[in-house]
């Protein structure tokens, strides 16, 4: 009998269709991959199942009998547990506490049995691997404690289901087998697992089936072992292999003429706990460097490490030539690197704010004498911008909010371009904007690099990525694992990268964070 | 219920590590204290300092009088510590304290039992209303309880005739328990030290408790890990409006009347006492034993500025509020220490 089952399920947010007609079936005892890269709909499928959003159309299954939870609460109580990639547990409460709450045992008055509850907290901890006092504040554990709390709260329901979002995300690897560990036993159990990562090796290691997501749509599904990971990775990405290099999708005309042999950004070493286990990167002025990588690759923290956004561990950062010393987005801006931000809308635009007063907010300080702005001149390099970048606005005026997307990108890129960077960071600079912005935004970034810009380039989209950079460097977990040169920037060529088995890159980065 | 998980036997890690580990427990468990304690320990302090220092201080009267004068306050208080630990706030227990001392002073006039519960129910209602605006429209809670602020206050007006009016307490039994002693102590008192004693047991020992700890400390994480949200903070805002319409009986009994120009800025300290008390004003954290001592450190310090006679009494909100600066300072820097490890 099938455990879980979601048939024919929509569900349509203003503007988005999140899932469109998706099916998707859990066995009990089976380990379930749910796979796909951003906004392709795992986040929404998963709160669908658990309750937190309610389908538009389709039905919703379980142990055979139609269900619909009003609440995550209700998909608790009926068996169906949910680890998030974020910790949601409460960090000012103790460890106990969060493991027990709302089902703390009680004494015979209806009081919390709190020793009881330590006691056993501590018992249950031990098995995850967690040896802490269960007293302590959760928040003061390490993450990957934390996770593993996280972990027995969700195994101790009781569950017949247990969704795990990106699990292992904040875990050392020594926790990963603990998980692994956990996760053959629930297995053993009959207990049905849905398991959304991206680490392709993990994948394999553990799962049974995968049902891949692809704009809201089921693109496969089927067992994991038949399944050859470039066509994972294909899958995913919505790349053919057969249909690869179509020339004149996007609006980059080719290859840049690169200037000077000195890179004007050599970033070397970038380590950033369980983020980053030291990235190498250089550019030279003119080139464009494209950063390939599933989701959680490490390309969007790569770029803010450079930016100054990313607290490093170790990792060196120079802008021609000459280091950044105090690494901080400040610092990075005053040194030159302009960092486009992969959510605009979180990170970079003042909706409520007019064209002109967000352009101005990045030159405010280098145009002001003793505090003091001169109208005139944010004007003029307004108006050189707007014109420039062909800005389609009512007028300087006009509020940024009620601007189309492609238009707000063109504003954030004039503000950044406003400050007269050396080196120009873009995550993500086309998502959700349409074609013909979309093209503009792409025709800028060449003439950009013509202009002698180093440019380093973060996308998603395959066709972007390889039409737009001259090299692509290929990440995984963190680690450089590939870099496409010349005839090589193909979009198999990337796919293969991606895929190639990563046995030994990674276990050689693992090792190398475990010492 | 607990599912029997047979993980695999770990490598246990370095000593080194489990070293770090009970170094990092210490510490946690000091600061931790400090945390908690720290009101309590002040309070010692000034007291001590009183002792010493004032001769007057040390009578019994005198200590009866700081209790006296302090149980309204420490039951307003009570229910601001439930209400900040979800993370809220509630502007409009001032108002409901008065309010409560007049209807209290007018429905005595039916007797004891009118002259405690039309206060209760009206005050309760005030807070069902909060509660309901703040957990299901998701307004701001100071917006919310500002509202019911005016709201109460336009209302003791309009009960007490522009507020020219001072109902007298017809009770005899009401009048009674606002005067009488048991074992030395008022009753007041006695009445404030059983509320604090339920008080601590709810937040400490129910599952009602750990909701409201668990909404304070991430409402999203709480909801996801399944607390009733959105009723534990109509319950919150229920038990603070109940314990300010009680708090204005109490007032009202011991002063025999409805006294309708007291009660301007109570909430405000009321939110001092729970905070220098070692709650955290951004909710997750805190117990009604650290409310207690935070109230009497408000209360030893305007006793002790009275027994110095020649200062003006305006010093012991400078002082007041020196303390609470220094308090929020030190809280802050202890939480940071907390995650920094």
């Amino acid at each position: 009998m099938t455990l879980l089952e979601v048939a024919g399920v929509s569900k349509t947010f203003p503007g988005v269709r999140a899932l469109d007609d998706v099916s998707f079936a859990l066995q009990p005892g089976e380990v379930h991959a749910l796979v796909g890269e951003n906004g392709a709909g795992k986040s929404t499928l998963i709160k669908v199942l658990t309750g937190v959003y309610q389908p538009d159309d389709g039905a919703v299954r379980y142990r055979g009998e139609p269900v619909s939870f009003g609440t995550p609460l209700d998909a608790q109580r009926a068996g169906i547990s949910t680890i998030y990639q974020e910790v949601n547990l409460v960090p000012l409460m103790s460890v106990a506490r969060n493991l027990f709450l709302g089902r703390e045992p009680r004494n015979a008055l209806g009081l919390v049995d709190e020793r009881r509850m330590n006691r056993e907290a501590a018992d249950v901890l031990t098995r995850y691997g967690v040896r802490t006092d269960v007293r302590r504040q959760l928040g003061t554990l390490a993450l990957g404690a934390q996770q593993m709390v996280a972990l027995a709260r969700a195994v101790m329901v009781d569950a017949k289901v247990v969704i795990m979002d990106e699990p292992t995300s904040s875990l050392e690897p020594r926790e990963v087998e603990t998980l692994f560990g956990v996760i053959r036993d629930l297995h053993a159990q009959g207990i049905g697992i849905v398991y959304v990562s991206h680490r392709l090796d993990e994948l394999y290691q553990i799962c049974d089936r995968v049902t891949i997501l692809r704009d809201g749509r089921v693109v496969h599904t089927g067992p994991l072992e038949e399944l050859e990971r470039i066509r994972l990775v294909s899958l995913m990405l919505g790349r053919d292999m057969a249909e690869v290099r179509r020339e004149g999708v996007t609006g980059f005309t080719g290859e840049h003429e690169v200037q000077g042999a000195q890179p004007v950004l050599r970033a070397a070493g970038l380590r950033n706990r369980h983020k980053l286990h030291g990235v190498d990167l250089a550019v030279r002025p003119g080139e464009v460097v494209g950063l390939g990588g599933l989701l959680g690759a490490g390309r969007s923290e790569t770029l803010k490490a450079i930016g100054g956004a990313l607290p490093l561990d170790e990792g060196t950062v120079e802008v021609a030539g000459a280091p950044l010393r105090r690494r901080t987005s400040v610092g990075a801006v005053k040194a030159g690197i302009a960092l486009l931000p992969e959510d605009r809308k979180a990170e970079g635009i003042v909706p409520s704010l007019s064209v002109r007063e967000n352009i101005a907010l990045a030159v405010l300080p280098r145009l002001s004498r003793l505090g003091l702005v001169s109208e005139k001149k944010i004007d003029t390099i307004v108006e050189r911008f707007m014109t420039r970048l062909r800005i389609k606005a009512s007028s300087p005026h006009q509020r940024v909010g009620d601007l189309s997307g492609g238009n707000q990108q063109k504003v954030l890129l004039a503000r950044l371009l406003a400050t007269a960077p050396k080196v120009l960071l873009l995550d993500e600079p086309t998502r959700g904007i349409d074609v013909g912005a979309k093209a503009e935004v792409q025709a800028l970034v060449d003439e950009l690099a013509a202009e002698g810009l180093g440019v380093v380039l973060v996308s998603s989209d395959a066709e972007e990525l390889i039409e737009g950079a001259d090299r692509v460097v290929v990440l995984r977990d963190g680690v450089v694992v590939g870099t496409l040169d010349g005839a090589d920037v193909s979009t198999e060529g990337l796919l293969r990268t991606i895929a190639a088995a990563s046995s030994a890159a990674a276990s050689a980065a693992t090792q190398e964070e475990a010492s | 219920m607990t599912q029997d998980v047979t993980v695999p036997p770990i490598a246990p890690p370095p000593e080194s590590a489990l070293r770090d580990e009970r170094r990092a427990d210490r510490l946690d468990r000091i600061v931790g204290t400090v945390q908690r304690q720290g009101a309590l320990a002040v309070l010692v302090l000034v007291a001590a300092i009183g002792f010493a220092a004032f001769p007057n201080f040390r009578s019994l009267a005198n200590a009866e009088t700081i209790l006296i004068s302090a149980a309204p306050l420490a039951l307003i208080a009570l229910g601001m510590t439930f209400v900040i630990i979800t993370g809220g706030i509630d502007l409009s227990v001032g108002s409901l304290y008065v309010l409560g001392g007049v209807v209290a002073a007018y429905a005595s006039q039916w007797g004891v039992l009118a002259a405690f519960l039309a206060p209760l129910l009206l005050c309760g209602a005030f807070g069902v209303v909060n509660g309901v605006l703040v957990a299901y429209t998701r307004m701001a809670p100071f917006i919310v309880t500002l509202a019911a602020l005016l709201g109460a206050r336009g209302l003791m007006r309009a009960l007490s005739n522009e507020g020219s009016e001072t109902y007298l307490v017809r009770s005899e039994a009401f009048r009674a328990f606002g005067s009488g002693e048991f074992l030395g102590l008022a009753y007041p008192v006695w009445l404030a030290l059983a509320l604090f004693a339920g008080g601590a047991v709810l937040l400490g020992r129910t599952r009602f408790g750990a909701s409201v700890y668990a909404i304070g400390g991430s409402e999203d994480a709480a909801r996801l890990m399944g607390v009733a949200v959105r009723r534990t903070q109509v319950n919150v805002y229920v038990l603070s409006g109940l314990l300010a319409g009680l708090a204005g009986a109490v007032n009202a009994a011991r002063l025999g009347s409805g006294v309708t120009v007291i009660g301007v800025g109570v909430e405000l300290d009321a939110i001092a006492a729970v905070v220098i008390g070692g709650t955290l004003l951004t909710g997750g954290a805190g117990t009604v034993a650290g409310t207690i001592a935070g109230v009497l450190l408000l209360g030893v310090i305007q006793n002790l500025i009275n027994q110095v006679g020649s200062v003006n009494i305006s010093w012991q909100q400078v002082i007041s509020g020196a303390f609470l600066a220094v308090v929020v300072v030190v809280q802050t820097y202890l939480t940071r220490l907390r995650r920094i490890q």
